[in-house]
């Protein structure tokens, strides 16, 4: 008797198994996992995060090409070319940042590239010394496109004081080769990172679908809300408004030293973290698959995408209205800056609870235990 | 019906049941400790972070730096001790011990199958579970063939609360009526193979699991406890428990209830086990020893019994006392730990601390990654008593870097079994001012909706 239930329950559960496997083929259920997300992944390693990569190579090696013209002959206008270099560059970085997976993670590439304040007094430091370690923790803040800030604009008050900085002064050369220095890490780095995409990281990130702590999917979206809480809402915004501090610390905005910047590159990350959302390519700018996407193949977040983008298109609406420079920004009315802030912040809670639940994505790191 | 009684705890039973039971246990705890310290989570939940949550009342228990190894080596021998019946009194009361000191030290990682493990374990202070097959046997060279038909019992009704209780926390509306939370967490097991895309994607398989789990918990003790049900359930034990670790992270715990489930068979089975162990050991020329042997007695049973009424009475009660808050349970989560409320909820939040100088009329916020694991942080943002623990670590913080007068206030927002996330905690109250007590907490928010059930 015993063993007649048993074995009736056992082929029931079989059966039920194999019924539903079959189930799909039919195709006329809509309640298959019918999201590809494969697709979405190949959209973001094809058409954003190499063409970013690509670009911004291309622009560092125009950068590195200048600081040679600059260095071989520094003139007003070899400053004003590299300078213009630096700048192009550094937009594209913008689109960059989110994104610490692979060799990225592995060199440490964003800390080495875009961690501000600089340390002046580091910077000069090791230019007097000679001797430094470009890739060591200690000098991820006199490193990248910030320390290059202070040495193509934060050096002297004027263009001519800063061609003086490289001519006049018996350092003079000390600082070119720092300069020099600088630049061809930042271009060297980011080579090694996009090789590593091109030649077969691409096909491993792609191929990496599962919902675990490692897949692609996972790894990204943690990036890319990390990036969005931290690198573009507190650095840019959060810090130097103050909301994180007593009193409103207006010399930690982004290129603090070239003055009028913050803006546009705070714009520019605007841009990149809209075009992500919603998978749009770097280079024709046409949409692919994307967590927007993502989030509408699941059941009762449909709104929950609008929400996101037009959270998005608030926070936009009030960076525009803010000052080119943040520190002139902070320094004359610094309750737009944290109106701003707070604008950004509404979505971080959109992202971080509400999507990471619908897409049941986990945030903690440290792999404990479950009921 | 008091003759009743008093035969039912005069009866005797073979003493294999509970051996076996103790052995198992003493074995998965050991293997448990070992794969926690070789996870490397004793540093990564014990000694990194800066701060650790405490349950009320248990604030002075914390873990004491390097130390807290040889809590781990305690808790690891001991259960060793345990299972092979060597000191088995005191080896179980330091197993208990240990083991909750360890469970006290951070609430962060609180599970309800820690406590179940800490319960277990104080019961079985109480039991004669090394009274046969044990070494101390072998020191006394007395072994007991017949034990109390109670203390065998006393495991299975222990058993059976968990998985009961279990059950009845699964009679709301979310998980009855909206298959939640399954509905988000199957779908995230895509990748599995064979039934990741398809299956765990349908509507009807989240409501079959939710029924069928439901029906399970309530249903399965008295199953197990049935003779002519027994094998089956126990085959359904085994099923529901390797499923259930296929699907989700839930380390031991499957393989301590499967173990565990053991105890509701006949003695023939045991001595089937005990058996089988033999001939293992035979294997290293261990080979038993002819023990004199006696019938296991109490010196003053009365208490014991009494004793463990009580003990069993307050297990039966304190799922409850979520009654005596204000609804919404899963949101207010008062009363919600220690009642086998197991997998109901997927709750995430996010929780933003304003410190404000009133004076001044100043404020910044707070990095919470300044303080807190990612762990931490996560189990802090849903949980109102340790948003409220926090609050006062931070104000201790500030007022140390000569920040003062100081408030503490905070910005949160929790998304409920796929809810749209909703304001948690009032913004407006102060929390330096609110103290950690049993008073339900006036400054949650309500939320905007209702759970029905138990």
């Amino acid at each position: 008797m015993i063993k007649r239930t048993f074995l009736a329950l056992f082929t029931g559960v079989i059966f039920m198994f194999s019924c539903s496997s079959d189930d799909t083929s039919g195709g006329t259920d809509n309640q298959t996992d019918n999201f590809d997300r494969s697709a979405m992944l190949v959209n973001w390693a094809d058409n954003i995060i190499i063409p970013v990569y690509e670009d911004l190579n291309s622009k560092l090696e125009i950068l590195a090409a200048e600081k040679e013209v600059f260095i071989a002959e520094p003139t007003p206008t070899n400053l004003f070319s590299l300078r213009t270099a630096w700048q192009d560059a550094y937009k594209v970085w913008q689109y960059a940042e989110m994104f610490n997976v692979g060799m990225a993670e592995n060199i440490n590439y964003i800390f080495q590239m875009n961690v501000y304040p600089t340390n002046v007094q580091d910077i000069q430091n090791n230019i007097e010394s000679q001797d430094y370690d470009l890739s060591s923790v200690n000098n991820n803040d006199a490193v990248g496109f910030p320390a290059l800030d202070y040495m193509l604009y934060g050096v002297g008050s004027t263009e001519t004081e800063v061609v003086d900085f490289y001519t006049t002064s018996a350092s003079a050369d000390k600082r070119k080769i720092y300069l020099s220095d600088l630049t061809d890490r930042m271009q060297s780095l980011t080579q090694t990172v996009l090789e590593d995409w091109k030649n077969g990281y691409r096909d491993t990130f792609v191929s990496s679908t599962d919902n675990t702590a490692t897949g692609s999917i996972n790894l990204v979206v943690n990036d890319f809300i990390y990036y969005y809480e931290k690198g573009f809402r507190a650095n840019k915004f959060g810090i130097p408004a103050g909301v994180f501090s007593q009193n409103p610390l207006p010399d930690r905005v982004e290129a603090y030293y070239t003055y009028d910047f913050s803006k546009v590159l705070a714009l520019e990350a605007m841009t990149a973290v809209q075009d992500f959302f919603n998978g749009r390519a770097y280079q024709s700018g046409s949409d692919g698959r994307s967590l927007a996407d993502y989030l509408n193949s699941i059941n009762g977040s449909e709104d929950l995408s609008t929400s996101i983008t037009s959270q998005y298109a608030a926070a936009r609406t009030k960076i525009n209205t803010l000052n080119d420079s943040f520190a002139e920004q902070v320094n004359t009315n610094n309750v737009a800056m944290t109106e701003t802030f707070d604008s950004i912040q509404l979505a971080v809670v959109l992202l971080k609870v509400d999507m990471l639940q619908a897409l049941d994505i986990s945030v903690d790191y440290v792999d404990a235990d479950g009921d | 019906m008091l003759k009743h009684v008093k035969a039912y705890f005069n009866q005797q039973n073979s003493a294999a049941p509970l051996a076996v039971f103790r052995i198992g246990f003493g074995l998965m705890m050991l293997i448990s400790i070992i794969r926690f310290w070789s996870y490397g989570w004793i540093e990564k939940l014990y000694l990194d972070p800066k701060f650790h949550f405490s349950y009320y009342g248990f604030e002075w228990i914390k873990p004491i730096g390097d130390w807290t190894y040889l809590i781990f080596i305690l808790c690891g021998l001991s259960a060793l001790c345990v299972a092979l019946g060597l000191k088995y009194r005191l080896a179980i009361i330091l197993f208990f011990l240990s083991f909750t000191y360890i469970e006290l030290m951070d609430k962060t990682t609180y599970l309800n199958h820690y406590y179940f493990i800490s319960l277990v374990s104080f019961l079985m202070i109480f039991l004669p579970a090394s009274a046969f097959y044990s070494i101390d046997t072998l020191f006394k060279k007395k072994q007991y063939l017949l034990i109390p038909q109670w203390t065998i019992d006393s495991i299975k009704l222990l058993l059976a609360l968990v998985y009961f209780y279990a059950g009845l926390a699964k009679l709301n509306s979310d998980w009855l009526f909206k298959a939640m939370p399954l509905k988000i967490w199957l779908p995230s097991k895509y990748g599995l193979p064979f039934i990741g895309g398809n299956l765990m994607q349908q509507e009807w398989f989240h409501f079959a699991m939710s029924w069928s789990g439901m029906l399970y918990d309530l249903f399965i003790p008295f199953l197990l406890l049935y003779k002519r049900t027994r094998i089956f359930a126990f085959a359904l034990v085994v099923f529901f428990h390797v499923f259930t670790r296929v699907l989700f992270p839930i380390g031991m715990f499957p393989y301590i209830m499967i173990i565990g489930s053991l105890v509701f068979f006949d003695p023939k089975v045991h001595h089937k086990i005990i058996r089988s162990i033999q001939k293992f050991l035979k294997l290293f020329s261990i080979k038993p020893k002819p023990i004199a042997t006696g019938t296991f007695k109490y010196p003053n049973p009365k208490i014991i019994i009494s004793g463990l009424a009580v003990f069993f009475v307050i297990q039966m009660l304190l799922p409850f006392r979520y009654v005596l808050y204000p609804s919404e349970l899963f949101w207010r989560e008062e009363g919600y730990r220690f009642s086998w409320r197991v997998m109901l909820m997927e709750k995430r939040g996010y929780a933003n601390f304003k410190v404000v100088n009133p004076e001044e009329n100043t404020y910044f916020y707070v990095d919470n990654t300044d303080f807190l694991s990612s762990f931490q942080e996560k189990q802090m943002s849903t949980q109102p008593d340790f948003i409220l623990e926090y609050a006062h670590f931070l104000g201790e913080q500030f007022k140390a870097q000569g920040h003062e007068p100081i408030e503490i206030y905070v910005e949160s927002y929790v998304a409920l079994n796929g809810r749209k996330s909703q304001p948690f905690i009032d913004p407006d109250v102060d929390l330096l001012k609110q103290y950690e007590s049993f008073q339900p907490k006036s400054w949650i928010l309500p939320l905007n909706d209702d759970i029905k059930g138990l």
